[in-house]
């Protein structure tokens, strides 16, 4: 059972409290009614599946219940790092290097995952107005 | 029969504290402490069972849980007799009852031993050759035979009585193994005020102290010194202690599951008491302590009951005091095989003689032999053993051929050297590396923040062990953030060394001629098999493996790897390293379904949900039926009343005076916020803006591919709050399906969700009397049509308590859903029932909902549809709302399947035989003389019996089904072709007029 | 218009396994009594309004409750609250005055409530809990939704040894047998 790093929870929880949910960063086109056939197809049905780092949603659905982004390598099963929903989705070309000879470790709280990308969420959040 | 074999003052156990036990029938007697195995070799038992594919006799090999041969079947009663159990680990209680496995029909005589004789057809891929023609016969007669004469024991065949328990258990520093280096590193770690477990097999920790009488560590000798060290950190507060108990999987992130067996050991275990607990461990740190295991030699007829690991003898001796025989021959390629000799020698058994493969053996244990006056023949092997149920000689050659020399024996100490178990370091994903130097695997780069220590490190001699060990407890504490701890590291005074030895097979093994020289005991593996896989062209180990069957048994190798790797390496005329090492899976050892379910058996196997009105559903007669893992009432039989009579009778109550019907399940979700009627406009295909407060609407959600995913009425309750209603079986997926859209594609919206689901018992009531039964019970509601017409919702009072009160039908009748919190559901059901029974109403179950919506033409979602259905394939084309721009799945509608012509569209189906029910599920066709395979048009979704029509009605997805109206179909059945007229799926009160009724 | 109201008894409120208990060696299980609950929901900036009208602090930070005068507030997500009384409050009318954004939902009934007390208290927990439940990671008024077994939980720590469980209604039975089979082996 893996261990991950829910964004919002800010500590690293049981995969039973988690449900994954897809690929990240496939982002629904405002105007969706007028995207053509083709777009739609790559939108609904096409997803990348690589052998290697891979960008997916998650939601901690029996924790906080948000839904947040990770990036992991399916070849270790290693989360390189999760992130707030709706964050750009990061270089993790730098974090690579750091990570370490223990690919599948369970980090001390103070290396974990926490690295967060340094631009704000890019919607507005609620009650902002 | 008296324990003949045990030596007086030998071992630790008591004397005293003996325990009666049977095997086979035969009674035996042995002592507190006993495992099953040194309890039979006390005896003089040795033959304890038949090998699995010669049916060769066989003895105990070893005395732990690489036990390849002792696999017995122990029975408690008849519901717990447990097959292959390792007579090694299993420990012996008063009235243990054990029985031999694979012989028929007595372990003496087994007339399976044929296949003894008639090896040279059961060589290496054996199976594969032989079964193949002719191909038919594979499944007819050659798998079920197979499959009767493979397999050890047999199962149970009534429930499991026992029960096992988990837990999850965290820790800082996990210690698997409790040997010299397991209890040195955690008591570094545990010193540091770290949160420890350690955990070892065996019912005492102490591991290979259990045999090393030469050891001794701070002024005790080894074993009192591990006894001491176990107490003291079982002592203290930080610290779990866990003996019986194995790590038998190694899991992502210093995940780590152990197996203790609590009750296994125990006569009569008190009913509290699990059989055993699984712990789930999730580590900071792990250190791996998990030993070596000592090989076998590989020469002819190695496998003879009395022929047996020398550590196993030494631990039979030092531990239980007994003696594996009287004139014990020992063949050995390095020096621990020595000591065990040694040993048995101080206690009175003569040695035969020690055969050394080796041609210069030396050192302090080889010269105390000689002084002992044991002969030592050196440069020489063992070549073949004599005997049948038991070895009675060993044949002695000069390793490079020569004069054969026959010495009779009782039994036969063998030692190739120790493998370093890198089972669960394997496991964690690590990466061994072959030390060429000592020929063995060894932790090499590792994957998990774990460490090995002492023998799977390949560190020899125990001075160098508790260095390690105990620097790497401190090291594992103080990373996973525990501070420095008192120094009080164990020092050894003496020690022996297990270095040294030999892989593959000895002289003795053999040319390829019928010679058994056995590699893997379980499997019946030989020498000779494996060269034949490789000179079969098996090049991988991988390949080899699966070609023999070489570590492919309940063992999984232990004994055996090494030496399949070593044949099959210089069979290549490779290195080792070149040939490759067959991955370590989990379990390291067996492990029980028991302890894999735990508590998820009986009513915790699933949760039983239940309405709040199911207590008087149930004393009402309610036959109820599984939906999800609701209970829900079915229909509600009066005495002398099928099935159809009951919900024949529901139906037409329903729609002559009332029904009252449980419809809590529902999903049920309160969307809330300035935004909500936005984000419903945009989860939904219906216009939710202009929607009044206090009025409702039959909302369609669909997925962004444009068919329908879930469908339910909507009230609206004020202009930022919504009342939404999901199937029963939608209600979590809706749920996590608008939280997904609302956090993810439209954060910005002012708006919440919140599941109410359980917070709201919902009572149907239906029918043309629906309003009179409720109306006396409700307190601030007008209930009058114009005040509350069909498709409205109000809050109000009612039986004093609140509710939220739909007008609104799912039977085509007036009727209306009564929504009180859920502790109220039935006093308020008691209350409308009261009311209904002046009314002549009845309470009805989900089977006479369904036949009461389907004579209306009203979907399920999931039973009519199937997730390739549309709004437009259903007929509900009215419920999109024509001038929106945006909701999820309005891309998809436009879709080019999706607006194409030939779709199947959702009608209703009249039998031309009013008396035939359809069956669901059957197919559709146009001709039925047309050949077959017939082009199928499409399929009958729901089907039933209609009271209230007087015929059988069904609905149907049919090809261009509109089209259609009035055309006769056909559905072909085994016995009949069925005629069916395409029509309205509406088949009662086509105009509505009864929901004002 | 329709015809007045006939007076009619109160409808009896019958809680989900009402008075049920039991005992183990190291363990106590209680169901408790009703309680108000809502389910709150509101931005960050909607905190210290709707704190003040509930009176008490609403908790910002992840897994900590707070509670005041037999009213406790649990954080669940970011901007996630169940807010439980005890004390006969009604915690959904506080909200209603409140101006500030926010969503404010009636759950008295959606939830059965267990105290689960003892030394072997968390033991038992994590039968079927995958959390760590140590003080050192889960101290008193450490709270959370996570696993038991097969069902969803809300956990609270109440003191050393004593937690709070709430669960759905329907699923307060296999709680409850859940529990019942986990303390007999808490103590171990």
């Amino acid at each position: 059972m893996l261990l991950i790093r829910c964004p919002y929870c800010e500590e690293e929880r049981p995969e039973l409290e988690f449900r994954n949910a897809g690929e990240a960063h496939i982002a629904r086109a405002a105007d969706i009614a007028a995207v053509s056939d083709e777009d739609f197809e790559k939108f609904f049905f096409i997803r990348s599946n690589p052998k290697g780092i891979i960008y997916e949603r998650w939601r901690h659905i029996h924790g906080c219940a948000r839904f947040f982004n990770a990036v992991r390598d399916t070849v270790t099963d290693k989360f390189v790092m999760t992130y707030k929903a709706g964050e750009p989705k990061p270089d993790i070309s730098k974090l690579k290097k750091e990570s370490g000879p223990a690919a599948y470790a369970n980090r001390p709280p103070d290396q974990l995952n926490v690295k967060k990308p340094a631009a704000k969420r890019a919607p507005a959040s609620k009650g902002d107005a | 029969m008296a324990a003949t074999h045990r030596i007086s003052g030998h071992g630790r156990l008591t004397p005293a504290k003996t325990v009666r036990f049977t095997f086979d029938g035969q009674s035996y007697s042995g002592l507190a402490g006993d495992t099953l195995a040194s309890a039979l070799l006390a005896n003089g038992v040795h033959l304890v069972g038949r090998s699995f594919k010669y049916h060769r006799p066989r003895g105990i090999l070893s005395a732990g849980a690489e036990e390849p041969n002792a696999l017995v079947s122990v029975e408690r009663d008849a519901a717990r007799r447990t097959p292959n159990v390792r007579a090694t680990v299993q420990e012996l209680y008063d009235g243990l009852s054990a029985s031999s496995q694979n012989r028929w029909p007595s372990l003496s005589f087994d007339v399976g031993a044929v296949n003894d004789l008639a090896s040279p057809m059961f060589s290496a891929g054996f199976y594969y050759k032989t079964f193949m023609w002719p191909k038919a016969a594979w499944k007819s007669l050659y798998e079920p035979k197979i499959r009767a004469a493979a397999g050890l024991g047999v199962s149970p065949d009534q429930p499991d009585p026992d029960h096992y328990s988990a837990r999850f258990e965290h820790c800082d520093v996990l210690v698997l193994g409790g040997g010299a280096a397991g209890l040195a590193a955690a008591l570094a770690a545990a010193e540091t005020g770290a949160r420890v477990i350690i955990c070892d097999e065996q019912a005492e920790l102490g591991g290979a102290l259990h045999f090393e009488a030469g050891t001794s560590i701070d002024g005790a000798d080894g074993w009192s010194w591990a006894q001491a060290t176990a107490a003291k950190l079982a002592a203290m507060d930080n610290v779990r202690v866990l003996p019986r108990t194995t790590a038998f999987g190694y899991y992502a992130q210093n995940f780590v599951g152990l197996t203790e067996r609590v009750s296994e050991h125990l006569a009569s275990p008190g009913h509290d008491l699990p059989r055993e607990r699984l712990w789930q461990v999730r580590a900071k740190r792990v250190i791996l302590a998990t030993g070596a295991i000592e090989r076998h030699m590989v020469f002819a007829d190695n496998d003879r009951p009395g022929i047996l690991l020398a550590s196993a003898a030494r631990t039979y001796l030092n531990h239980y005091g007994v003696a594996v025989g009287q004139n014990v021959g020992v063949y050995t390629a390095n020096d621990t095989a020595y000591a065990a000799a040694i040993d048995l020698k101080k206690a009175g058994v003569n040695i035969a003689a020690i055969v050394d493969l080796r041609d210069n053996p030396a050192g302090a244990l080889v010269d105390e032999a000689r002084a002992l006056g044991i002969e030592i023949n050196h440069g020489r092997a063992v070549i073949k053993t004599g005997g049948r149920l038991r070895v009675s000689s060993m044949t002695i050659q000069p390793k490079n051929g020569g004069g054969e020399r026959n010495i009779p024996i009782d039994a036969l100490l063998m030692s190739s050297g120790w493998t370093p178990s890198v089972h669960l370091f394997s496991q964690s994903r690590g990466k061994v590396a072959f030390d060429d130097a000592t020929k063995r695997f060894l932790p090499g780069t590792y994957a998990q923040d774990c460490v090995s220590v002492g023998a799977c490190n390949g560190t020899d001699g125990i001075s160098a062990t508790l260095d390690e060990a105990y620097a790497a407890g401190e090291k594992a504490a103080k990373d996973a953030g525990a501070k420095a701890g008192k120094s009080a590291k164990p020092k050894a005074e003496t020690s022996e060394s297990w270095a040294g030895g030999m892989l593959g097979a000895g002289p003795g093994a053999g040319a390829d001629t019928t010679v058994k020289a056995f590699v893997d005991f379980q499997n019946d593996v030989t020498a000779k098999d494996i060269r034949l896989a490789v000179r079969e062209g098996m090049r991988s180990i991988e390949h080899v493996k699966r070609f023999t069957t070489n570590g492919m048994a309940t063992d999984q190798g232990k004994t055996s790897n090494m030496h399949g790797l070593a044949i099959a390496a210089e069979t290549l005329d490779k290195d080792i390293p070149a040939v490759g090492l067959t991955t370590f899976r989990a379990p390291y050892t067996p492990v029980t379904f028991g302890s894999i379910v735990n508590h998820g058996r009986g009513v915790l196997f699933d949760p039983t949900r239940k309405t709040a009105m199911h207590g008087w559903a149930e004393a009402h007669g309610a036959v109820f039926e599984d939906v999800g893992q609701w209970k829900r009432a079915w229909y509600f039989p009066k005495p002398g009343e099928d099935m159809h009579a009951a919900v024949n009778r529901e139906c037409v109550t329903v729609r002559k005076s009332a029904g009252l019907f449980d419809a809590s399940t529902l999903g049920k979700i309160e969307v809330v916020g300035p935004d909500a009627a936005k984000f419903m406009e945009l989860l939904y295909t219906n216009p939710w803006e202009k929607l009044e407060p206090g009025r409702c609407r039959y909302g369609i959600m669909l997925r962004e591919d444009g068919f329908i995913y879930d469908d339910g009425v909507v009230g609206r309750l004020a202009a930022d709050r919504f009342h939404v209603t999901t199937t029963t079986g939608g209600a979590a997926r809706v749920m996590n399906h608008m939280e997904d859209y609302l956090q993810t594609e439209f954060p910005h919206l002012n708006v919440w969700l919140s599941s109410i689901s359980e917070q709201w018992a919902v009572i149907a009531v239906q029918g043309p009397n629906s309003r009179k039964i409720i109306e006396p019970l409700v307190e601030g509601i007008d209930m009058s049509d114009e005040a509350l017409p069909h498709m409205s919702v109000r809050e109000g009072k009612i039986c004093g308590v609140p509710t939220r009160l739909f007008r609104m039908s799912f039977t085509g009748d007036r009727g209306f859903e009564v929504n009180v919190p859920a502790d109220y559901g039935q006093a308020v059901w008691e209350a409308l029932w009261a009311e209904g029974q002046k009314h002549g109403a009845c309470a009805y179950g989900t089977e006479a909902m369904h036949v009461l919506r389907a004579e209306k033409g009203y979907i399920i979602v999931g039973q009519d549809t199937d997730g390739t259905v549309t709004p437009n394939d259903a007929g509900l084309d009215w419920a999109i709302g024509k001038k929106k721009t945006d909701f999820v799945g309005i891309r998809g509608l436009t879709r080019p399947d999706l607006v194409a012509k030939g779709r199947k569209q959702l009608v209703g189906l009249k039998a031309k035989d009013l008396k035939v029910v359809l069956e669901e599920g059957a197919q559709i066709v146009a001709d039925p003389r047309q050949p077959i395979p017939m082009t199928m048009i499409g399929h009958v979704t729901s089907s039933y019996w209609s009271e209230n029509c007087g015929r059988g009605i069904a609905l149907a997805v049919v090809i261009d089904g509109r089209d259609r109206m009035g055309q006769t179909l056909h559905v072909p059945m085994p016995d009949s072709v069925i005629e069916v007229e395409v029509c309205s799926p509406v088949f009662f009160d086509e105009k509505g007029e009864r929901l004002n009724g | 218009m329709a015809k007045a109201a006939v007076k009619t008894a109160t409808a009896a409120r019958a809680p989900a396994l009402a008075g049920r208990d039991f005992s183990a060696t190291g363990v106590k299980l209680a169901v408790l009594a009703p309680a108000e609950r809502i389910s709150l929901r509101a931005p960050a900036a909607s905190v210290a309004a709707l704190s003040k009208a509930l009176g008490v602090t609403l908790p910002k930070a992840p897994k900590t409750s707070a509670s005041k005068d037999g009213r406790t507030a649990l954080w669940l997500g970011p901007d996630e609250w169940l807010v439980i009384d005890e004390a006969g409050g009604d915690p959904l009318a506080d909200c209603a005055g409140v101006k500030a954004l926010h969503s404010a939902v009636g759950v008295s009934h959606r939830n059965v409530g267990f105290s689960v007390t003892g030394p072997a208290a968390a033991a038992t927990l994590n039968a079927g809990c995958p959390q760590d439940l140590s003080l050192a990671a889960f101290p008193v008024g450490a709270c959370s939704r996570t696993i038991l077994g097969k069902i969803e939980v809300v956990i609270l720590r109440t003191a050393e040894d004593a937690f709070r469980l709430e669960c759905w209604r329907s699923f307060s039975d296999y709680a409850f047998a859940f529990l019942s089979q986990a303390a007999v082996d808490a103590a171990a």
